[in-house]
């Protein structure tokens, strides 16, 4: 794997796998993913999307294999560079929008404050509510303002979309497309694919732990002559 | 501008198909700048790069031209621009015959159809201003 910082690719992982007791969650993934890009992370429940997210956001530790951010396995200097969206809520409840962005100002050197109250007004939250008095959809729009308003090398978002209402989906995704950098790649992990398919460069899919297909969109919609969506219905069909 | 992105196409053919139509109907006035990539990919909802490629393509066919200092503009060569509304012209009218050939008409009945329908437009255009 390259490991020079300057040189090496965004995201990569070789023979990554993750077992829990007898159970593995995932297998021998390997990719790599360059800047620029806007990745979508697809796979059924259970197909080790969440699981390989936090691999590379440093809250596992692989089983085998490994995983490298900007050529750094995750630790400290890996976290500099990631901004995570976790799939749930991980900030306390007592916590209003307007403490938090202090608190990300202060861990996050690459973090905008202006950005994130700009983005809070947007969809209009209240910076002062507490966050265990909002709703479930407003907690991941809090999360996600905060997440974006970092400036990382790779954004990390664990099912983004999934709890907002469709016109607070188009904000975001017109904020990630707003915010687009040659310098970093965006990994959204989703069920919504119609919703995003034609914002992204790529898509990973997972199937049963491993990598089922990695591939260009429109390579995708070419060779197969149907969307992502339904490229995706036809691989997973029940 | 209004983006109408399908499902099951290449993003990109579509991107250029829809630029194509900006700069034959003039909505891209010759001469005129063209916005930023991330702002006109952040309008249609796609992916920038893939936005970058459609634009850099029509670069390469003459219709836009990159500017030294940054951005691009529309191609102020009415004959560059003239050749590509022929060239649309020509695929719509066409895709007129493959439709009609594929509902049973001959050629000639084809053509008078065309007529037919010419014929009432100039009428409709005679009586309302």
């Amino acid at each position: 794997m390259e490991h020079n910082p300057e040189t090496a690719p965004v995201w990569q992982a070789k023979a990554l796998t993750k077992r829990y007791g007898r159970h593995t969650a995932l297998q021998n993934a390997e990719f790599s993913i360059g800047p620029g890009r806007l990745v979508g992370l697809l796979g059924p429940n259970g197909a080790g999307k969440t699981t390989l997210l936090k691999l590379s956001a440093g809250l596992l530790t692989p089983s085998e294999g490994e995983v490298r951010i900007c050529g750094l396995t995750p630790g400290i200097g890996s976290k500099r560079l990631v901004s995570y969206l976790p799939d749930r809520m991980v900030l306390p409840g007592r916590a209003a929008p307007g403490q938090l962005v202090a608190l990300y100002a202060d861990f996050f050197a690459d973090f905008d404050a202006d950005k994130a109250r700009a983005m809070l007004a947007d969809l209009k939250l209240d910076p002062r509510a507490p966050l265990g008095a909002m709703s479930k959809g407003m907690q991941e729009k809090v999360q996600l303002c905060l997440a974006m308003s970092r400036a990382a090398k790779l954004y990390l978002l664990d099912e983004p979309l999934g709890g907002v209402d469709p016109a607070a989906r188009d904000y975001i995704l017109d904020t990630i497309l707003r915010n687009y950098s040659e310098e970093a790649a965006v990994i959204i992990s989703t069920h919504l694919i119609t919703d995003i398919e034609k914002a992204l460069d790529e898509v990973l899919i997972l199937k049963d732990g491993a990598v089922h297909t990695h591939e260009g969109v429109d390579a995708l919609r070419e060779a197969h002559g149907k969307s992502v969506d339904e490229y995706f219905r036809e691989v997973f069909q029940c | 501008m209004e983006w109408n992105i399908a499902a099951g196409r290449p993003v990109y053919r579509q991107l250029i198909e829809q630029l194509e139509q900006a700069l034959v109907t003039g909505a891209w006035p010759p001469g005129t700048r063209v916005p930023a990539v991330r702002e006109l990919a952040a309008e249609a909802g796609v992916n920038p790069n893939t936005m970058q490629r459609a634009l850099q393509e029509l670069e390469g066919r003459g219709l836009l031209q990159a500017q030294r200092t940054a951005g691009r503009t529309v191609t102020a060569d009415a004959a560059v621009l003239g050749a590509l509304r022929a060239e649309r012209a020509a695929a719509l009218a066409q895709e007129y015959v493959h439709r009609l050939a594929t509902l049973g008409y001959a050629p000639a009945e084809a053509r008078a159809l065309l007529e037919h329908a010419l014929i009432k437009e100039e009428e409709n255009d005679g009586t309302q201003p």
